[in-house]
């Protein structure tokens, strides 16, 4: 009896691209959900925008390098750029800035190196910084958070939306009075105007650990990062690298002159830190190969964080930091080939 | 040597409990066998019987053709129908010259002279014998049992390793061997120690097979014997994969294209230790081994003692034959074992399994996507290679980056084939890329060698130039002496 | 403006004597450089490069005397290999220094034209023809390395080149 053959294993597990990138997506629900409980519907919108964007331009790119539409359109990589991007954007931010960065994103970080697989960059961290290298304006216009002893201006979802989609505040609105700078950004400014931590503390914007709204953000991006590790998606060497290191130099500057530096739950709680941490520095195209590899990076980006947050030009430093580690990627893993099995080093 | 340590490796489900819920029993008797020349590593055996002949069981009928070959016996009494191409399942279908065996079902056994007491015989009268009852290793490799024993003894003091750590899914042969047939292990491994002049032997297998565990104890027990030890291994996959087998039992890593012998140990399958019993204790050569007839595809699940040479249908049909979901045949496990085209070749030497496979034990790969770098791969490998990268340069054929990262390394074992997210069959690129490095490899060891001689010779002519001035300055002295 | 100037051309020089003292090679990296080529080189001890044998055409590469595409039996991938190695121009093997074979060929006697005068054994530079005065000469397939020199001494012209696998 004849019989069809096929090449051994025969056996492997029902895994694929796509359900990696669905359960990051999952994990990614909490802080989804807790950014629109302190900032209202924008982000929703953004989100929107970026993945139409980000589907569009790589169903065209896949056409222009002849490649098929499935399965690589639906895999969920293009979907993650456009939502990690979009985290990063303020709410109100006007329409064409997350369609820019996503487009920016998807077309010239991701499918000119070659598309899936083969991007030396975090696309999502290509496209935030061109935007905000080219309108830092227009990337720094936050909104204060919802919460006690704020008063955000009270925008409907009708408000939202003509705001993002003309690039223009309602009628009745200055953007002064609807915008506010991040924790970070705030914290900046006041050290810069010679203010010691404990006066630039005392705005009304911070909470005890960090700005007000964003510590539970990031809490709830720790609790989705920690659902990715359980479930071995990521693994540990990254974010704990991370946020060790960020948390060690913290410390020790914080340490050195209290008054002169922020502390290190305040850097571990603010801004994109724990987004960093388990979703963007874990991207595994751009990232080190072996573990001993990924602790360095993790670390090199920590410190980097804290640098850029500290003495660098802008208030938060994460998305430079992954891709300057991205630059050092191809020597790290040069250097850190673990042992093979019978040879001697 | 940095710290040894096992590493990598899958837990999978075994499929074993239908296979090892009835005894073992014969296989029933086919009338024609088809025994392949080149079923062995190393040269093909050559024919000592014509068509037309009658043999006996056990009878020799080819002789090793090489240093590194075997002998090959007649599984049945009957008359050699032919010796000719026929297609062989290592060859994966392609003919290769075999013995057609007509069987006359008598079952006729030639005589073979009583065997001495294998401890009164010199180890290397022991290892000679044992290359004449056909002996090769039966966990896969087939490699010719007496020229390992012979080149692992280079006056060291050897440890003998017993393998039956059957790791890979489906198979269960050495299971129910070592259930059953305990007594003959251990006596094989007596003869071995013997032939070795080793003191040390490790039995090793998995930690979920009790009822082995018990039998082989009781069989140490039975033989008080101090020498041999059973040890339970952890039953991830690839367990029993020779270096990490020993790695795990002893605590030291063989080196890279090294042999188990240079950290003196010499590691056999259970299987060849119950075969070299049977032949140094009963006179009976290696003609028959136990496959594991398993998968959803064949209707009764079960183990069998079978000849050599039976047709894998007949084998399939003593087991109540096809099912109606029956898809794959496969020989050897579900990781590493061959899909072969066809049932109608034979069981040889290196016939562990037959998989009956349906759609409930494949679970075929999906399209091929990119590789996303998840590390999945590394995280598994048992060699602790970067199969990302070996991928990589084997996409673009870079053959010096595939040697510097270990490509000779690999096992070809599949663990990272089987977590790949983006389903990229690994092993099959690293399969097809080894020839090509194993023949840049080759060519580097065959210049080194021209050097060699090439800087011999040089230093020869030096040498004898330099005597020929020599020879005639010292005339030139002693001329000039007489002189003066 | 000057200032600028000037510390841009002072990083620049400070870069490239850096750049300069790296690629400096004392008497024992040298000699590591030699080793490494003659790894590279097939050692078929021909002299078709025109040197007496491969570690001569080592040496003289690792000098600057001799350039990468004089080696016909190790082909455009040694040429190449060797120009990675050394930091030259890849080029394919010079057709002036001899062609490159497709396949590997070895010597074979005609053992019926023989005589027996040893001068082809005295030519082969890695020993692999087995014989003495008045008895047959054999070449032992596995250790000719295809080097011909054995063809211009045989007096009665009973060698020739066969591929290797034959």
């Amino acid at each position: 009896m004849p019989f069809a053959t096929a090449p051994a294993p025969h056996v492997v597990a029902p895994s694929s691209v796509a359900r990696v990138m669905r359960q990051v997506l999952y994990a990614l629900i909490p802080t989804v959900a807790l950014h629109v409980v302190f900032f209202g519907p924008g982000l929703l919108i953004q989100i929107v925008l970026g993945v139409v964007t980000a589907l569009a331009a790589e169903a065209a790119a896949l056409r222009l390098r002849g490649k098929p539409l499935p399965p690589f359109l639906l895999d969920g990589s293009a979907i993650i750029t456009a939502v990690l991007l979009a985290l990063c954007l303020p709410p109100l931010a006007p329409w064409w800035l997350v369609v820019s960065g996503v487009a920016f994103a998807i077309l010239l970080a991701k499918h000119l190196f070659g598309g899936l697989g083969a991007n030396p960059f975090n696309p999502a961290m290509v496209g935030y910084a061109v935007l905000l290298v080219s309108f830092p304006a227009r990337m720094l216009q936050w909104l204060p958070p919802n919460v006690a002893g704020l008063e955000p201006a009270s925008l409907s979802f009708v408000d939202t939306l003509t705001t993002i989609f003309t690039g223009m505040p309602p009628a009745r609105f200055t953007w002064d009075a609807i915008t506010s700078p991040t924790p970070l950004d705030a914290l900046r400014t006041d050290l810069a105007l010679g203010m010691t931590m404990g006066e630039a503390h005392a705005n009304a914007m911070f909470s005890t650990f960090g700005g007000k709204g964003w510590e539970w953000i990031n809490l709830a991006t720790l609790a989705g990062g920690g659902w990715l590790l359980a479930l071995r998606i990521i693994r540990w060497h990254i974010p704990v690298a991370m946020l060790t290191a960020l948390f060690v130099c913290a410390s020790i500057m914080s340490a050195a002159d209290p008054g002169g530096y922020a502390g290190p739950l305040f850097h571990l709680t603010s801004g994109a830190s724990m987004l960093g941490a388990f979703f963007i520095a874990t991207d595994p195209v751009s990232a080190a190969t072996s573990d001993r590899g990924k602790l360095i990076y993790g670390a090199g980006i920590g410190v980097l964080t804290y640098v850029i947050r500290t003495w660098g030009g802008y208030p938060d430093g994460v998305a430079f930091a992954v891709l300057i580690m991205n630059l050092t990627v191809p020597l790290i893993d040069r250097y850190t080939i673990p042992r093979i099995y019978g040879h001697a080093r | 040597m940095a710290k040894p340590g096992v590493r990598g490796g899958l837990r999978l489900d075994a499929h074993k409990e239908r296979s090892t819920a009835q005894a073992l029993r014969a296989a029933s008797s086919v009338e024609t066998l088809v025994l392949p020349l080149d079923q062995h590593a190393g040269a093909p055996a050559v024919p000592l019987v014509k068509p037309g002949e009658r043999v006996l069981r056990g009878q020799p009928i080819a002789e090793p053709g090489g240093a590194i070959s075997a002998w090959l016996h007649s599984p049945a009494s009957g008359t050699v129908a032919a010796i000719e191409p026929r297609p062989a399942p290592h060859r994966l279908g392609a003919p290769t010259l075999s013995i057609v065996v007509a069987n006359d079902g008598r079952d006729e056994r030639y005589a073979q002279p009583a065997p001495a007491p294998f401890d009164q015989l010199s180890p290397e009268q022991l290892r000679e014998i044992i290359g004449r009852g056909g002996i090769v290793g039966l966990g896969g490799a087939v490699f010719p049992t007496a020229a390992k024993l012979s080149s692992a003894v280079r006056g060291q003091e050897l440890r003998l390793l017993l393998n039956g750590a059957e790791c890979e899914p489906y198979i269960s042969c050495d299971d129910m061997l070592m259930r059953e047939r305990a007594r003959d292990v251990v006596f094989g491994a007596r003869v071995l120690l013997h032939a070795l002049t080793a003191q040390t032997c490790v039995i090793a297998i998995e930690d979920d097979t009790p009822q082995a565990a018990a039998a082989l104890e009781a069989a140490i027990a039975e033989a008080h014997d101090q020498r041999i030890q059973l040890r339970q291994v952890g039953s991830d996959y690839p367990a029993g994969g020779e270096r990490q087998l020993i790695t795990a039992v002893f605590d030291v890593e063989v080196p890279a294209g090294g042999l188990p012998a240079d950290v003196n140990t010499v590691c056999l399958n259970v299987g060849t230790a119950a075969a070299v019993a049977y032949w140094i204790r009963d006179a009976q050569p290696l003609t028959n081994r136990i496959v594991t007839v398993t998968g959803d595809g064949v209707l009764e699940q079960r183990n069998l003692d079978v000849r050599l040479g039976t047709p894998l249908a007949a084998l399939i049909y003593d087991c109540g034959g096809y099912t109606s979901r029956m898809s794959r045949l496969i020989m050897g496990g579900s990781m590493m074992g061959q899909s072969l085209p066809h049932d109608g070749m034979p069981v040889i030497k290196a016939t562990n399994c037959i998989i009956a496979a349906s759609a409930l034990d494949l679970q075929p790969r999906a399209a091929e996507m990119p590789c996303i770098r998840c590390g999945n791969c590394a995280e598994v490998c048992p060699a602790t290679l970067l199969p990302q990268q070996l991928h990589w340069y084997a996409m673009g054929r870079d053959l010096d980056a595939l040697e510097a990262y270990g490509l000779m390394d690999c096992i070809e074992c599949g663990c990272c084939d089987y977590v790949c997210p983006s389903q990229i069959p690994l092993a099959e690129r690293f399969r097809d890329m080894k020839p090509a490095l194993t023949e840049r490899l080759a060519a580097r060891g065959s210049a080194a060698a021209a050097r060699t001689r090439f800087d011999a010779r040089t230093a020869r002519l030096e040498h004898i130039e330099s005597e020929r001035l020599a020879a005639l300055a010292k005339k030139r002295q002693e001329l000039a002496k007489k002189s003066s | 403006m000057l200032p600028a100037l000037l510390t841009m051309v002072g990083l620049a020089a400070a870069a490239g004597a850096a750049a300069a003292l790296a690629t400096r090679r004392s008497n024992e990296d040298q000699k590591r450089l030699i080793d490494e080529i003659d790894a590279l080189l097939p050692q078929t001890q021909c002299g078709r490069c025109t040197f007496s044998g491969c570690r001569p055409y080592a040496s003289a590469l690792a000098s600057g005397e001799a350039d990468i595409d004089q080696c016909p039996p190790g082909g455009n991938a040694t040429a190449a290999a060797l120009a990675n190695l050394l930091g030259r121009e890849p080029r394919p093997v010079d057709p002036r220094f001899g062609a490159v074979r497709a396949q590997p060929l070895v010597a074979w006697i005609d053992e019926s034209a023989c005589i027996g005068c040893v001068k082809c054994i005295q030519a082969c530079p890695v020993d692999a023809i087995v014989g003495a005065s008045k008895f047959m000469h054999t070449v032992i397939a596995d250790q000719c390395t295809g080097c011909e020199l054995c063809i211009p001494p045989c007096p009665v012209d009973c060698i020739v080149m066969r591929p290797a696998s034959a």
